[in-house]
């Protein structure tokens, strides 16, 4: 078995991250998991959390706001958003909540009597207060 | 015959309008790479979305439980033409090609008796088309303000088109934009978005065997509206390449122009001088003879 195995972040924008990693823990939309070299091949939704690396140089965290990953020979991540932890400022992360915010009152508005889109968006919306929570940044 | 003051003037304007177009090939040069340094960055993730969509839509397409965006609403009646043209522009033919492919496609499916709504993205497409099919227009995006294209641009643009798709307001979406090739070449691209279409993927979807987490269908359902925005994404960052490609060469042959008329006035200003010297000399020269 391979110690290392290649990992790929990228955002529509750019590539955020490429190197060898020993293990990421991934916020799946259904539950945290670590995928270390030779895990089964698996496609999963993310959900906004923390995506946390390991490589030979430490422990490296991002943040994502959704997207999906794939699992394979290779761990690619596409997130809709994604950086370093560190890039990740109050602003940012209000920007980010206030965003969350008018999505759900939107959905509140068009799909008044289907509650799906509304949960989905309140579940999104609380998704982004516990990851603040979670580094450090408060949700208003 | 202009007389050599007003030569002399046309020259120095000329000289002035060398200066600007010049200056504006330079500018766009410098655009331009930065537009394609965007086009690249992007690249990975399209790429490894539309493998992963493929491989998903090959799987699941097919069965009746696919998402609408996927096998589309079963009907084609009612078109949505998506225009993406540039905000300026002094940019060759680069709006007019692409709004000449648009036009075609809606008068070939006006023709046809079907329903044609235009969404536009960019004042100049939307003014090249009004003429011929205003009274299709349904919406308009506003780009103008924008500096730097980014993925939120995209991501309103698909927000808006997907909710009019929910809305029942239209079957099939396409979208029109220039792929940039080099800087003298860019082809009018028209590209359907609703219901989504995939080239083959045949290395990846068959050789791996994927878990998926939640369900394939929930996955797909998931990621569908996202290939919207990547989609729409990816054509305005080739098309904000494209755009500035074609301005590059536009200005630079109008330099060039202008550099061919400044030698043909100078010598047209030269000719005229040498001309009224050799009057002056006549005459003077007439004017001892009768002494």
């Amino acid at each position: 078995m391979a110690d290392t195995m290649q990992f790929d972040l990228v955002s529509p924008e750019r590539r955020v991250a490429s190197l060898a990693v020993t293990a990421v823990q991934i916020p799946g939309a259904d539950g945290d998991m670590t995928a270390m070299p030779g895990h089964a091949p698996m496609i999963t939704t993310l959900r906004p959390g923390i995506l946390s690396v390991q490589s030979a140089e430490g422990t490296k965290d991002y943040v994502v706001t959704g997207g999906f990953a794939e699992i394979g020979e290779s761990l690619s991540v596409l997130a809709e958003k994604a950086l370093p932890r560190d890039e990740m400022t109050q602003e940012t992360f209000a920007e980010i909540i206030a965003e969350a915010k008018a999505a759900l009152n939107t959905a509140k508005e068009v799909f008044k009597n289907e509650p799906g889109p509304v949960d989905d968006a309140a579940k999104l919306l609380s998704d982004m207060v516990a990851l603040g929570g979670h580094i450090g940044l408060s949700a208003d | 015959m202009p007389s050599l003051k007003d030569l002399k003037n046309r020259i120095g304007s000329v000289k002035n309008t060398r200066k600007i177009t010049k200056a504006m090939q330079m500018v766009a040069a410098a655009k331009l790479r930065r537009a394609q340094d965007a086009a690249e960055a992007s690249r990975p993730y399209t790429e490894r979305f539309n493998a992963v969509l493929g491989s998903l839509a090959a799987s699941v397409g097919g069965s009746d439980s696919a998402p609408l965006l996927l096998r589309g609403t079963g009907k084609d009646q009612t078109h949505l033409l998506v225009v993406m043209t540039s905000e300026r522009g002094l940019c060759g033919g680069f709006n007019a090609n692409i709004a000449k492919l648009a036009k075609q496609r809606a008068a070939e499916l006006v023709a046809a008796g079907k329903t044609v709504k235009i969404l536009t993205v960019g004042k100049k497409g939307r003014d090249a088309i009004r003429r011929d099919f205003g009274q299709y227009f349904v919406a308009h995006v506003d780009l103008s303000e924008v500096k730097r294209i980014g993925y939120t641009n995209a991501q309103d643009i698909a927000k808006d088109v997907l909710g009019r798709f929910d809305g029942g307001e239209f079957d099939v979406a396409t979208i029109f934009y220039a792929k940039f090739v080099n800087v003298v070449t860019q082809i009018p691209t028209a590209q359907q978005i609703i219901p989504a279409s995939f080239e083959a993927t045949e290395d990846a979807g068959a050789s791996t065997l994927y878990e998926y987490e939640p369900s394939e269908e929930a996955i797909l359902a998931d990621l569908l509206p996202r290939g919207v925005a990547t989609q729409i994404f990816a054509a305005l960052l080739e098309n904000g390449a494209s755009e500035q490609g074609a301005r590059m060469s536009a200005m630079d042959n109008a330099t060039r122009n202008a550099g061919d008329m400044i030698d043909k006035l100078t010598i047209e200003y030269n000719r005229s001088r040498q001309a009224v010297i050799t009057n002056e000399l006549i005459e003077i020269i007439s004017g001892a003879e009768a002494l």
